[in-house]
Order: structure tokens, then C-alpha cells, then sequence
């Protein structure tokens, strides 16, 4: 709304005041932390008011003096209004799921509104998200998701986060910070897929089209999700016994090691890049695969959790040398 | 919403909304508008309507300047100026129509409801009366919803929107009343005023040609008020004395240098008799330098003087409503006749109304009494087949001939200009005085309200061993002019006038104390609202004790009243409500702070039930209590008929829950 004057104001109140945002996962916007200008309307409704006063004065003109008055306490009241739409609003971190780097970091925040007061136009901002306004009913809560393009690999925090509010004149304009301390984990950005230079790799670059089906089969284990719906023993199922998955002699003897040390000589990021898509593929083609990272090492297995372990693993890499 | 370039969108109903109260607040001035300026303003306003339907799209830029650049050459053409009142008001109604074309953002919304709000104030201008006034207030509560309705997110019915901004409104009063009356005020204005701030005011000239006065008979605008210590006069006494004329050209009449610096200051002389009165004039301002006070008046308000005619004279004209106190003699004959006065008063052009001329001449050889004399024109007036009539035929030239001897219709001015001039010609020193006559009795405040229709003239002839003395000629001809007044409302042109006759019926009656009613309140709204100054101020703030102390004190006053205002509203705006539900939410959030302790918090998502289980599985020591604290907190706030009773469960179960 007053961006520029804003611009001017916030990094000032910022420093007077403030050297610690409050952090924690769930903060109450008390009276300390809400501060409060009016906006450039308001500005310019002080204006008008300036204007309308010497006019009434010269005039002498008692309903021009009482419409000037009566608009000036408007103004002074609506002060008090704003405030109390952002007062002890309680603010709390939502979930922030992983993604991948080039692609948006969504974080949940969760508003909170404790009293018996509806609150109106509230405005969620955190750098490099788009600004969301939603009403907060009472007694009730409100969650936005703030967008935030995820550029590079790694731990993204959203930092800090400006809760404001202009109601309900928009003359002033009433506004808190707060951190959640919210993360998102991004992953690397899926590379192109590139074979191990092993022999495993290289047996393992044979059959990656094939179905499992081919190898020979060796029995049952308790079934894991991820497993394919193909090596689901539906027959046991129908027998009401728990969910079984067939077990090969590929799946078993070949588990697939994603090995930094195998890749073709690329730099750190590309070589990140280009395992977490051969995580992907793993996991999309139901194998069971293992990673190895320089210091890191993830025993072989399949499944959602497992996936994440692996991409976190990658996201969060640091070092490697070469 | 739309934040892209740092500006934010609106939804369209509120333009519509803003429009339609736009129309509301420009309406009330319309009358004083040109013709073109309104057909202008509604095609504009119906321009950006379609514009919110989607039916019309936004002029270009150039289009935008160009219609600009002619509305306002058509003002100036209009006005001949940029500078005034008048073409103000014009001007602010023209930007705010050609605004609406250009409205894209909130900025634009925000310009345009601040444009309503100084609308309001330039109406004050031209009006201030209480209905004005009742008007204004609700266009400032419909300008402020619309403020409101562009802040909220989604769409809003009228009725709540409009709750909200009177709501907000009704809690700004005090704090605004508060500096209404302790704000200092200054007397006379911060830098000159245009010429034409006053031009709405009327009121009797100091000359007086032909037509003037039936303008002002047409006006039921209030002149004064006045309220008498004593009785109140008879009508026949209620002879208001204003300018007094003494040159003619044989049509019109000029009070001529006798207004000049007079040659002496005290008071004229005139011969005291009979009773004094004693009364108070709240006088509305006419933008004239003189007052009206009741034949002949005796002492002078402040800064006033008495000219040698007995008229009361300020030294400057009066631009605001004044109150002031007069007492006169209504029984009293001015005594004295200068050498120059008589002179004066026997001046007649040298040549014209030739026939007049000869009528005067065969009086004054059959008479040789002046009184015998102003008997015989009377008579003439009374016998003669002459109307009284506000709309008389135009008179090109020879008017007292014309007037006397064919068209025989006119109204006051008529037959105290044609009388004067035979006295004259007969060679009786006479005047024309110039004022109101009568005035309607208000039993509810007892008080006389004179207005403009009351604007009358009469005149005055000396006679030797009398003084001057008053004849009103227009009372031979219509006698009820003097004891009843005009009823313009019925009057149309060429009649004959009809004069209003107290109707007995009750409806009549009630329909009177109805408007004698209004008249009370409007007179008190005068008094203490909109002559609410310095003088006004002081008086106040004398009655509270805090007279002739210095201004710090006012200041004092004011910030502190202002400060408690502040205080009531925060309270007001800040009080915790205590309701049955908040303390059920409370209390569970007591139970809540108590698991919290021993490190097992609630979780957002997590539903009383859901959080009651968790704990439940982790504590199976409190799992009973954990489940029925639940349950009844879920019943209590969610059931459909929450028990006091289980209020107090709850309460219990809480208060001895020691997990």
C-alpha cells in the first residue's frame, strides 16, 4: 500500500527498536511488537484536514470547523481500530514441504485469532513471496501459504515475516514482525540422466527398461510403500493376510548403489544434480538403491521416506572436493 | 486485489458504491450550478458506471486532457474568473466528474472520497442550516463506508458497511465536540476573502429603484429575530427603520452624502414620549453597515452609532449573525430640521412627471395645511382604484406619472416613491425611509421573526410643530400590509396580493406551532452552533470558570477533555468481552498450558479429540480426565444448548487436573 513511505520508515523503526525479530514456531503479536504510521492516504487526508481548517477558519465557518474536527477524530480513532485488528493475532509455522531448487518453496503460516473479533485484511509478507491477505474470523484461524521461489539447493529459511493491516480506513497502517524459524528443504534440481560407470551400472543400465518380472523369484517380504503395485501378492491379500511383496533375485542381489564416485567427471552441483534424478528414477522404477556421498552413506532401500533421506542428503551436501 | 506496480486494485462495487454517493453529496448544490456543468457531471458519472460493467472502456489520455481543458474554458467562459466561491464550487464539481473516468487503483478511490469530503465543506459555504447540516453528516458516513468498503477484501453488504462507518462516526463525536468548542478561534479571516463569499447575502440597499424590493418580498429567508423584554409591540409599531432616502431622479431614490462622515457625533434630538422598549436583535448577516432597530431608537450597541436620520450605523458591513441589544421610543418624533436637511428633503429633478407636478400644485392651492395635504393624497390612494400587487406593470419613464394616473399597481416602494415625490412638489420636506415592517410572533421561543418579505418602505414628512412624522401610504391602500403579513407562497403575477389570515382549523394550527417549533430550534442552532466564536467561546468558557485566564489554560482544558475522550474510547474499543464462550476457550486453554508443561502441546491442527487421544496414549495415568475434559469442552462449545451447569464441571475438572 505505501510502499515508498514505508521503504523509508521500516528499516528505520528496524533499527531504533529492533534487534531481534521474536522467533519461536508460535508467537503472540502483543503491544511491543505492532507499530503503527499512517500511509501516504493518510498523509494526504492530513492534508485535506490542514486545508479544510485554515479555510474554516477564514470563513469562520462553525459546520466547516465541526466537519473538519469530526474527520480528524475519524482519522485518530481509526488509528486505535487498526491497531486493535492486529493485536494479539497469534502467528504460527505450518508445514514448509521439500522441493526442488527452480521450483516454489510453499510455507503454511498459521494466523490465529483468539478473540471475539473478526479480523480484517490481514497481509502476510516475507521477502521474495508474494504478499497474501486474508480475514482471520474469530475464535477461528487462517492459514496462507506463502510462496518463495526456491533457487538453489540446500536449507531455504523464510526468515522474516511482516504481518500488516490498513483497516479499516486505510489511513494508518498498523504491521509486526515476526520468524518462525520456517525451513524448506530444496533438493537439487533434477539433472539428466546419466549411467553409473560400474559394471553393477552397466548390468544395471541393461535391464533399466526391463520389467522385474524377468528374474527369478525368490519369495515374499512384508510389503514397504513404494513397493509396485505389479509385486503386490494380491492373492494373499484376498486371504485377508497382510499386504506382501514379491521378492526377485535382481531386486535382491543388485541393489543399486547411487555412488558419487561413479559418475563421469562433472562438477559438485551437476553430479548432485544428476543423482537426485537417478534417486528419482530409482524410486519411480520400485528398486531398492542405496546412496554414497563423500562422508555420507545411505544404506539401500525403497520407499517415500527413504527417498526423502536420500534428496535431503543431496540438498544438504557441502564439501566433496573434486 | 491486485498489487502489481505497488498499486492495489478495488472491487468494482465500490466505485459503484462511491458514485452513487457522489451523486448524493453534489446533489444539494445542483441548483446553484449551470445547466451544462450538470449534464456534463451526469455523463461522466454514467461514463464510469459503464466502466464498471465493463460495457465502456477508459478515454485515452489525450481525450482525458482535451475534455479537461474544455470543461474548464467552459467555467472560466461561465464565471469570467477562476477565483471565488461560485466558480470554486464549480470547479470542484467539474475535477471530480472528470476524475471519475480516470479511476484505476485504490489511489484514485481514495482521491475521490477526499474530494467528497471537501465538497461537503464548500456546501457549508452557501448553507449551514440544520437540515444541511442532518444531510452533510449522513454523507460523510456514506463517504466513510465506501473508505471502508475499499479496505476490506470481500464484498460487504450496505447495511453492515454502513453500521461500521456510524459506528465509528458515533465514537468520534465527543473527541470532535471536545475541539469544536475549545479550538481558539480568531475573529475576521486569515487572508482576504473573494468577492463574492458574501454575494449570497440579502438585504435592503441603501437606494432603491424600481423592482428592488419585490425581489426581496419573494425571499422567506430571516432577517432578524428579535426578543423583547417587555410586551411585545402591535404590529403598527413594528416599523424596523433601515436606510433612510433623500435623493431622487423622479424613479429612484439614494440615501445620498448624508452618509458620509457626519457632522457631528452625539445622538440626533428627538422628543421623548411615551414608554421605552427593550429588546435583543440576533441579526442575519446581510453584508450591509447597518442595523435594523425599531422607530426611534435611543442607545446603540457597541461600535455603532446613531446617524442624524436614525439609522443605526456599523463600521463595517456585517458578515456574521450579531446579537445586539436596543432600546427605543416607539412614541418618539424626531425634532430637528437642518437648513440643509430641509433643502434636501425638497429636492426634486428638474424636470419629468409632469403631471404629478400639477396635482401637488392644485393641492397646495387648495390646502394650506401640510397635514391637510398628506390627508388629501391618502384619500386619493384610498379612493382611487389602486392595487397592491408584487408583480406591477414595468414603468419605462415618468414613473410617478404613470404609476398615479394609468397603471395604478405596485407595491410599497411604489406608493412611498410616488407620495414622496407629491409632498415634494407641494413643497413639504419629506423622505423615504427604507425597512422591514411587522414580523411573525413565535409564541414557542417569544420571540419576533422578521424576514425579507417583511422588507418594506414608507415615508416621512415634516411638519412644522410635529417633527417628522411617518405616513405610510401603502397602508391606505392595503391596511392589512401593516397588520398582517404577506403570504408570497400563494401569490402569482399581476394578482392582486392575498394576505394571510390565521386559519382557525387545528390542522392550521398545529401545522404553525410545527414551524414556530422549527423556527425555535433553527433560532437556538443560530445562537449557539453556527455564531458559535470568540465572543461565544469566551462567554463559555467564562460560565466554566476558566474566563480571562490566559490561553495555556484553554489548552490545558482542551487536551485534557480531549485526552478523556481518547480514554473512553479505548476502553470501549479494548474491553475484553467476558462472554460465556471465551471463558469456556479459557479454560481449556488452562488444561492445555497445563500438558504443555509436562511437554505435550497441542498442536494446530489438532482437534480437542485428536489431542485428547495423543495424550490419552502417552498418559494412560490421565487418560480419563484427559477424555472427559475434552468431551465436555466440546460440548459446552460446540452443542447447541451449553449448559451454565457444565460450565462449572468444566471449571472443576480443569482446576483439579494435575496431569
Amino acid at each position: 500500500m505505501n510502499r515508498r513511505l514505508a521503504a523509508i520508515a521500516e528499516p528505520l523503526i528496524f533499527k531504533l527498536f529492533h534487534h531481534n525479530i521474536p522467533r519461536g514456531h508460535s508467537l503472540s503479536l502483543e503491544r511491543r511488537r505492532i507499530y503503527a504510521l499512517p500511509t501516504r492516504y493518510g498523509v494526504l487526508f492530513a492534508a485535506m484536514l490542514l486545508v479544510m481548517l485554515l479555510g474554516s477558519i477564514n470563513y469562520n465557518n462553525s459546520l466547516g470547523f465541526m466537519l473538519t474536527f469530526l474527520l480528524a477524530s475519524v482519522g485518530i480513532i481509526s488509528i486505535l481500530y487498526t491497531y486493535r485488528n492486529i493485536a494479539h493475532l497469534q502467528v504460527r509455522s505450518g508445514k514448509a514441504p521439500a522441493t526442488f531448487a527452480g521450483q516454489e518453496a510453499h510455507f503454511a503460516v498459521h494466523l490465529h485469532n483468539p478473540e471475539s473479533l473478526l479480523r480484517y485484511a490481514m497481509q502476510v509478507e516475507a521477502a521474495g513471496a508474494e504478499p497474501r491477505i486474508v480475514d482471520i474470523p474469530a475464535n477461528d484461524g487462517s492459514t496462507v501459504v506463502l510462496a518463495v521461489a526456491a533457487r538453489r539447493r540446500g536449507r531455504l529459511s523464510l526468515g522474516k515475516i511482516t504481518l500488516s493491516s490498513a483497516y479499516p480506513l486505510g489511513l494508518v497502517r498498523a504491521w509486526a514482525y515476526v520468524n518462525l524459524d520456517m525451513h524448506c528443504i530444496v533438493y537439487p534440481q533434477p539433472g539428466p540422466y546419466l549411467p553409473l560407470v560400474t559394471d553393477a551400472s552397466l548390468h544395471q543400465g541393461d535391464r533399466a527398461g526391463s520389467a522385474m518380472g524377468s528374474d527369478d523369484f525368490l519369495g515374499f517380504r512384508a510389503y514397504l510403500p513404494g513397493d509396485s503395485l505389479r509385486h503386490i501378492n494380491w492373492k494373499a491379500l484376498a486371504r485377508d493376510l497382510p499386504l506382501l511383496t514379491k521378492k526377485f533375485t535382481s531386486s535382491e542381489t543388485q541393489d543399486l548403489c547411487l555412488d558419487w564416485s561413479l559418475l563421469p567427471a562433472l562438477d559438485n552441483e551437476t553430479r548432485l544434480r544428476v543423482l537426485c534424478r537417478l534417486v528419482l528414477e530409482a524410486q519411480r522404477g520400485g528398486q531398492v538403491y542405496g546412496l554414497r556421498l563423500p562422508g555420507v552413506e545411505i544404506a539401500p532401500a525403497h520407499g517415500v521416506q527413504h527417498q526423502h533421506r536420500c534428496l535431503k542428503a543431496l540438498a544438504l551436501f557441502e564439501g566433496g572436493g573434486t | 486485489m491486485n498489487p502489481a506496480n505497488g498499486e492495489t486494485g478495488f472491487r468494482p462495487e465500490v466505485l459503484r458504491r462511491l458514485l452513487a454517493v457522489l451523486g448524493l453529496v453534489v446533489a444539494p448544490q445542483l441548483p446553484a450550478l449551470p445547466a451544462w456543468l450538470i449534464v456534463v457531471s451526469l455523463a461522466l458519472g454514467a461514463w464510469c458506471y459503464l466502466i464498471t460493467r465493463r460495457l465502456f472502456r477508459m478515454p485515452p489520455l489525450w481525450l482525458r486532457i482535451l475534455l479537461s481543458a474544455l470543461v474548464l474554458m467552459a467555467v472560466y467562459a461561465q464565471y469570467g474568473t477562476l477565483l471565488g466561491r461560485d466558480v470554486g464550487a464549480a470547479l470542484l464539481i467539474a475535477m471530480l466528474a472528470l476524475k471519475l473516468i480516470e479511476i484505476k487503483t485504490a489511489r484514485d478511490i481514495y482521491i475521490t472520497v477526499f474530494l467528497g469530503y471537501f465538497l461537503i465543506i464548500i456546501g457549508f459555504l452557501f448553507t449551514q442550516n440544520l437540515w444541511m447540516a442532518g444531510y452533510m453528516l449522513v454523507m460523510v458516513t456514506l463517504l466513510t463506508a465506501v473508505l471502508n468498503d475499499l479496505n476490506r477484501t470481500r464484498v460487504t453488504d450496505v447495511f453492515t458497511n454502513l453500521r461500521f462507518a456510524a459506528t465509528l462516526l458515533l465514537r468520534a463525536l465527543p473527541l470532535a465536540l471536545v475541539v469544536f468548542v475549545l479550538f481558539p478561534r480568531i475573529s475576521g479571516p486569515l487572508w482576504g476573502l473573494p468577492k463574492d463569499a458574501y454575494s449570497g447575502m440579502i438585504g435592503l440597499d441603501n437606494q432603491m429603484a424600481p423592482g428592488q424590493i419585490s425581489e426581496l418580498i419573494q425571499s422567506d429567508a430571516v432577517a432578524f429575530r428579535a426578543s423583547f423584554d417587555g410586551p411585545i409591540p402591535p404590529p403598527r409599531q413594528r416599523y424596523w427603520r433601515g436606510p433612510v432616502l433623500w435623493d431622487t431622479d423622479g424613479s429612484a431614490w439614494r440615501a445620498g452624502p448624508l452618509w458620509d462622515p457626519l457632522p457631528r457625533n452625539e445622538p440626533p434630538s428627538f422628543d421623548h414620549a411615551g414608554k421605552a422598549m427593550r429588546y435583543t436583535v440576533t441579526m442575519e448577516p446581510d453584508n450591509r453597515p447597518w442595523l435594523y432597530a425599531l422607530d426611534l431608537v435611543a442607545s446603540t450597541p457597541a461600535d455603532a452609532r446613531i446617524a442624524p436620520d436614525f439609522l443605526l450605523l456599523r463600521p463595517a458591513p456585517l458578515r456574521e449573525r450579531l446579537r445586539y441589544a436596543v432600546t427605543s421610543y416607539p412614541d418618539a418624533v424626531a425634532n430637528h430640521l437642518s437648513r440643509l436637511e430641509r433643502q434636501r428633503a425638497l429636492q426634486l429633478p428638474a424636470g419629468g412627471n409632469p403631471q404629478a407636478r400639477a396635482l401637488a400644485r392644485q393641492w397646495r392651492r387648495e390646502f394650506h395645511d401640510p397635514a391637510a395635504i398628506v390627508q388629501q393624497a391618502l384619500r386619493m390612494f384610498r379612493n382611487e382604484p389602486f392595487v397592491y400587487t408584487l408583480h406591477p406593470p414595468p414603468i419605462a419613464r415618468d414613473f410617478v406619472d404613470n404609476f398615479l394616473f394609468h397603471t395604478r399597481r405596485g407595491f410599497c416602494e411604489h406608493y412611498a416613491a410616488s407620495f414622496t415625490f407629491l409632498m415634494r412638489a407641494a413643497g413639504i420636506p419629506a423622505r423615504v425611509v427604507t425597512g422591514y415592517q411587522g414580523g411573525e410572533l413565535n409564541p414557542i421561543g417569544n420571540y419576533l421573526i422578521v424576514r425579507q418579505r417583511d422588507a418594506h418602505a414608507w415615508s416621512e414628512v415634516w411638519l412644522d410643530g410635529r417633527g417628522w412624522t411617518r405616513v405610510d401610504p401603502t397602508a391606505a391602500v392595503a391596511p392589512e400590509r401593516i397588520e398582517l403579513s404577506i403570504d408570497n407562497r400563494q401569490e402569482t403575477a399581476g394578482d392582486a396580493v392575498r394576505f394571510e389570515v390565521p386559519h382557525a382549523a387545528w390542522l392550521a394550527a398545529l401545522w404553525r406551532d410545527t414551524l414556530f417549533g422549527w423556527d425555535a430550534l433553527n433560532n437556538k442552532w443560530n445562537q449557539w452552533v453556527l455564531s458559535y466564536g470568540m465572543e461565544r467561546q469566551a462567554d463559555l468558557l467564562g460560565w466554566l470558570n476558566f474566563g480571562g485566564l490566559a490561553w495555556q489554560n484553554t489548552a490545558i482544558l482542551l487536551l485534557t477533555l480531549a485526552g478523556a475522550a481518547m480514554v473512553g474510547i479505548v476502553i470501549l474499543l479494548f474491553k475484553r468481552e467476558r462472554r460465556s464462550e471465551d471463558i469456556i476457550v479459557r479454560m481449556y486453554q488452562d488444561f492445555c498450558r497445563k500438558l504443555a508443561r509436562r511437554g505435550l502441546s497441542r498442536r494446530p491442527y489438532e482437534g480437542p479429540t485428536a489431542f485428547a487421544e495423543r495424550v490419552a496414549t502417552q498418559r494412560p495415568d490421565v487418560a480419563g480426565q484427559v477424555r472427559n475434559i475434552a468431551k465436555l469442552y466440546s460440548t459446552l462449545r460446540y452443542g447447541l444448548h451449553p449448559s451454565p451447569a457444565g460450565l462449572d464441571v468444566l471449571r472443576r475438572a480443569v482446576r483439579h487436573f494435575r496431569p
